[in-house]
């Protein structure tokens, strides 16, 4: 033992209470346990590095291409470039990285096994998977920001090269709310591939999933025929609409979109919840 | 401490077809190593899994000082759990492992390095789990199971894969636990290892309650004593015995008899004057009779009947 034991007697030990304090109950524990989880494996600073860096490069580059083509643009093409989701548009690469940090979140702890250990210390799963989620959502949050706003002033900045006043400063109207947009879409996807981590506890599966729902069924509502084709192209490709500054055709409002897309994660994470409850670990 | 229990009241598991754990009930007294002993595939894993909330009995309960152990409150304060070393993710190092668990309970860093240090883990504590033995990670898992200075202890074939110094530290802890006052409880699938460790045993075969004995009566019990006797004149002491309804079955050029003492064999042979050659006591090992007990339980049969497999715990 840590603590000195005294003979006693019988031959047996006396056992001295060591510097344990009192057994707790307190969510907050839970979150921080999960917290230092967080940033102690090397997966979630490489997914940062690889959000960041697709991002804004590519997002650059897309913005490159407009300013440096610019004059070759016919009006209409013009009018649908939208300048702020313009130059954050390599999230729609670099989301990956946030999806498959959010699926490992869950998913390593079942291909590690770890979920068992992790279940003997927090026996009430809604509580583990809540202060996970959470964590995750904060950490996402402030990710997407520190990846939005460089994007965001590259992105002005690679615009203002066409000397046609399409560049816009985070001071216009819904430019700031945009940008934020933004990081609050990372979150979501972040979400999303927690939950569908939380679901088929499989790290393959999740990414496989979340791509069929982020990359493959919005370009299938694309190629829906007729009006109720266009409304359910938008609803399939409501992520994207909070980043825009400005109403653009075929895309739902700003806030409704982010609503619309929000709900992948909160229903799937729902159903998460509702099994792991259920199923053993 | 006196409350400290473990008990299964009519524990059941059934997987499809399969009944891993049928109507298993015991109690696990404090103060004593209790061994869990049973074959591979035994049911012994999904029990403590059961005990601990992994796994949803389909019927049954089982309480950790008469209660589920998923309303516990900080439960690492009340039990620490060793199921499977492996049980980590590999990634992080062994101090980040360990403080992370301490935090979801609220236990102080501090602890952490006491529980290293008791350990052994001190030296490898920054180190990725990634690159440990596989006695390095038993360790780690019994530093874990120490975070909460816990009444109740629970572990799944802790020896498995450890080197003779291994193995003796480990008997020692557990020993040393009980020995505070502690309950013990320690699966394994092989009886010389319970019977140098523990005081009780709870020994089920095919998911059933087949024993749950001290160890000494264990022994007792089960040990299927006979005499081995070689003479030359074998066949004349075959028909004496056989006239006190004793039978007596050649082996190897000599016989083997059941039921009596040596001093009985002797004594007849002297009293017919028959030349004896070798008398012997010849005692069942804790294995034989351990298997004896779970001959109709085990679930596969080698061709040729072996010792109990060594392999993956069950």
């Amino acid at each position: 033992m840590t603590t000195q034991t005294t003979e006693q007697p019988g031959g047996g030990h006396a056992r001295q209470r060591s510097v344990v304090p009192p057994a707790t109950d307190r969510f907050d524990h839970v979150v921080r346990s999960e917290w230092t989880k967080f940033w102690s494996v090397r997966s979630t600073m490489w997914t940062f590095i690889a959000l960041v860096v697709v991002t804004v490069g590519i997002s650059a580059l897309l913005c490159l291409a407009v300013a440096a083509n610019w004059d070759d643009i016919n009006a209409a093409d013009r009018a649908q470039i939208e300048p702020v989701s313009q130059s954050l548009s390599g999230i729609f690469l670099g989301q990956m990285a946030i999806i498959v940090l959010g699926a490992l979140t869950i998913s390593s702890e079942y291909s590690t096994g770890g979920i068992r250990t992790t279940l003997t210390a927090v026996p009430q799963r809604l509580r583990l998977l809540a202060a996970k989620g959470l964590v995750l959502a904060v950490i996402a949050f402030a990710a997407g920001l520190v990846t939005m706003v460089p994007s965001f002033l590259l992105g002005q900045a690679v615009l203002s090269t066409a000397n046609a006043g399409i560049e816009v400063s985070l001071g216009d109207p819904g430019v700031l709310r945009a940008v934020i947009g933004g990081a609050l879409y990372v979150a979501a996807c972040g979400l999303l591939g927690f939950a569908l981590g939380a679901l088929l506890r499989h790290t393959a599966g999740a990414i496989t999933a979340a791509v069929g729902l982020v990359f493959i069924l919005p370009i299938v509502g694309n190629f829906l025929p007729g009006s109720w084709g266009d409304n359910v192209s938008k609803v399939l490709n409501a992520g994207g609409s909070i980043m825009n500054a400005r109403p653009v055709d075929n895309q739902l409002d700003p806030w409704t979109g982010y609503l619309v897309f929000s709900l992948w994660w909160v229903v799937l994470l729902a159903i998460a919840a509702v099994l792991m409850r259920r199923r053993d670990a | 401490m006196g409350t400290s229990m473990i008990e299964a009241r009519g524990l059941t598991k059934r997987y499809g077809d399969t009944l891993a754990v049928d109507d298993l009930s015991f109690t696990v007294q404090p103060g004593t190593v209790t061994g869990f002993l049973g074959p591979n595939g035994a049911g012994k894993s999904t029990t403590m899994r059961m005990v601990l909330g992994l796994d949803r009995p389909t019927s049954g309960s089982a309480l950790i000082s008469g209660q589920p152990y998923s309303t516990l409150k900080g439960p690492l304060h009340h039990v620490g759990a060793l199921l499977d070393a492996k049980d980590v993710h590999k990634g992080r190092t062994a101090r980040t492992h360990l403080r992370a668990l301490a935090q979801s309970n609220g236990i102080p860093a501090k602890r952490v390095d006491e529980v290293l240090e008791m350990t052994g883990m001190s030296s490898v504590a920054k180190k990725r789990i990634r690159g440990f033995s596989l006695g390095m990670s038993q360790r780690l898992g019994i530093a874990a199971t120490m975070l909460g200075d816990p009444d109740v202890l629970m572990f799944d074939e802790p020896v498995n894969g450890l080197d003779p110094e291994g193995i003796q530290w480990v008997r020692n802890f557990m020993r040393a636990l009980a020995a505070e006052g502690r309950t013990v409880f320690v699966s394994s699938h092989l009886m010389s290892e319970m019977a140098q460790t523990a005081d009780h045993l709870i020994v089920i075969g095919r998911g059933r309650l087949l024993a749950d004995v001290s160890t000494r009566d264990f022994i007792t019990q089960s040990s299927t004593n006979a005499v081995r006797v070689r003479s030359p004149q074998a066949a004349q002491l075959v028909e004496l015995l056989r006239a006190q309804d004793v039978t007596a079955e050649p082996v190897d050029g000599s016989l083997r008899v059941r039921g009596v003492t040596t001093d009985h064999v002797g004594d007849l042979a002297a009293a017919h004057s028959l030349t004896i050659h070798e008398l012997v006591e010849e005692r069942a090992s804790l294995e034989e009779a351990f298997m004896e007990m779970t001959r109709d339980s085990v679930e596969y049969h080698a061709e040729v009947p072996t010792t109990a497999d060594k392999g993956a715990s069950s």
